[in-house]
């Protein structure tokens, strides 16, 4: 699905990415962890031809990610500031994307999901960070594309928004659909994923299940586990 | 592309600031047709506004709306668009919102004045062409001061210092530079110092065509020889074309490397 090899990036001085080789297989649930500036929001934007890296090479289901945006017509993305236009209206941005991106109906299923109804009218200036944060999902899942990328998706989300959040990445892969996922909600990443990807220093550290962190660090639970990968490694 | 440009300048027509710069062309407009009363010094007096203000208001114009527009563009970035088209669709947006702004501002109190029955129409539409180029350079210039800095306040700083080099500054050397080597043969160097600033260029091309040259001098009777034929005309559009194309083609290129 996604394979990257001997990635290397640098920003200024400030050497993120170095020498990272990953392969994602297709379907599932992947969490990217890693402490802050281990490089997991740059490995992401990498993905989408945000950032373009220094060395190295990436592809999306066999297509080279230099090639062309094409590729990301099989990429839905939630970015983690979700700033619009504040002159628009949420109905006009959704139909805005749509017209972008190619026609589709799940936007409507998705704006019931969310409750969003009563906003679809209102200025996106004029929405609270929760309520952007579902419109920004509702445009993440509208369009049904084989890879899906979350940069932290809790955020700013009420309790039962996330649940129903949840919901929908079950059922999204149930649909056989690759998920990435970054979050610091370890409670969240050890519910839903199937795989974690812990990043440090520019590398993998840790590719594996949850269980194979557990027994590879000697910890009984997932997030002591986590902290012990960071206070051996002092970081 | 054509999908951006269309929802930039939409996005653009719904602002206030829009508006408020169509107004004051508005006024301004009637303000100097209707109390002064002669053509030609309303189109001089427009002149020495439109040359300090246009370049000012699409230099600030176009910083503005890239940095506004940055998580926007983020979010762009990550859908299936080229890059080039995403960046040049907005500036488009910015340079054709804010030269409509100009042209139908100046535009309405002009032809309700009885623009199209005198002879001025000329004088006037060179006017408002070099007006649009120079909203389309200024702001191409800004979207490149945008996109080489991160930082908001040095790009508004550069951007403001830019204007007030081509404004202001470049006058000033260039008067400084002809009074030390007065002793010099210099139309050849005037000529060139004159291509190379739009804003002189713009000013140099509308007083010659208004026929006011007699009050430059020798120097005057020079650049009559040059910009007041066709040949100068069109060299001069041709400059300002250029002018127009290089940071149209810088954005395209910074636009393929940057890192968002």
């Amino acid at each position: 699905m996604v394979s990257i090899q001997n990635l290397h990036k640098k920003f200024g001085k400030n050497q993120v990415l170095s020498g990272l080789d990953l392969e994602i297989s297709e379907g599932g649930i992947f969490a990217v962890l890693g402490p802050n500036g281990s490089g997991k929001t740059t490995l992401i934007k990498c993905l989408l031809g945000m950032v373009i890296p220094n060395k190295g090479s990436i592809s999306v289901m066999g297509e080279n990610v230099k090639n062309g945006s094409a590729y990301r017509h099989k990429i839905d993305y939630l970015p983690q500031i979700a700033n619009f236009p504040s002159n628009l209206k949420v109905k006009e941005l959704i139909k805005m994307i749509k017209d972008l991106r190619g026609n589709t109906t799940l936007d409507q299923e998705l704006i019931s999901l969310f409750k969003l109804e009563p906003f679809l009218d209102k200025k996106l200036g004029n929405l609270s960070g929760g309520t952007k944060q579902k419109v920004n999902l509702v445009l993440t899942f509208m369009f049904n594309s084989p890879l899906v990328i979350l940069d932290e998706p809790t955020s700013g989300l009420d309790p039962i928004s996330l649940l129903r959040l949840k919901k929908l990445i079950q059922a999204e892969k149930d649909k056989g659909k690759t998920i990435l996922i970054t979050s610091h909600i370890m409670s969240f990443v050890e519910e839903i994923s199937d795989e974690i990807v812990f990043l440090l220093e520019g590398k993998i550290y840790f590719k594996g299940s949850i269980n194979e962190l557990k027994n590879k660090t000697n910890q009984p639970d997932f997030e002591h586990a986590i902290a012990s990968i960071l206070t051996d490694n002092h970081a | 592309m054509l999908k951006i440009l269309k929802y930039s300048f939409y996005d653009l027509m719904r602002s206030r600031w829009s508006y408020v710069y169509f107004a004051f062309y508005l006024l301004l407009g009637i303000v100097l047709l209707f109390l002064n009363n002669d053509l030609s010094k309303a189109v001089i007096t427009l002149m020495n506004v439109i040359i300090v203000l246009v370049p000012l208001i699409g230099t600030i114009f176009g910083v503005m709306y890239y940095y506004n527009s940055k998580e926007f563009t983020e979010l762009l970035l990550a859908q299936p668009l080229k890059r080039s088209s995403i960046f040049l669709g907005q500036y488009l947006g910015v340079a054709i919102s804010l030269s409509m702004s100009l042209v139908l501002g100046l535009g309405i109190p002009f032809i309700f004045y009885g623009l199209f029955k005198s002879t001025a129409i000329w004088d006037f539409s060179l006017l408002l062409i070099t007006g649009a180029f120079l909203t389309f350079i200024f702001s191409a210039l800004a979207f490149n001061i945008a996109l080489s800095n991160e930082n908001k306040i040095k790009g508004f700083g550069y951007a403001i210092l830019l204007w007030l080099f081509l404004a202001i500054i470049y006058d000033g050397i260039f008067l400084m530079s002809l009074i030390l080597f007065e002793d010099y043969p210099l139309d050849k160097l005037s000529l060139i110092g004159t291509m190379l600033n739009p804003i002189d260029l713009s000013r140099t091309l509308i007083l010659l065509k208004l026929d006011i040259s007699a009050l430059l001098g020798y120097t005057g009777a020079i650049f009559k020889q040059f910009f007041g034929t066709n040949f100068g005309l069109i060299v001069s559009i041709a400059m300002l074309t250029v002018w127009v194309l290089m940071p149209v083609f810088r954005i395209i290129f910074k636009s393929k490397k940057k890192d968002f």
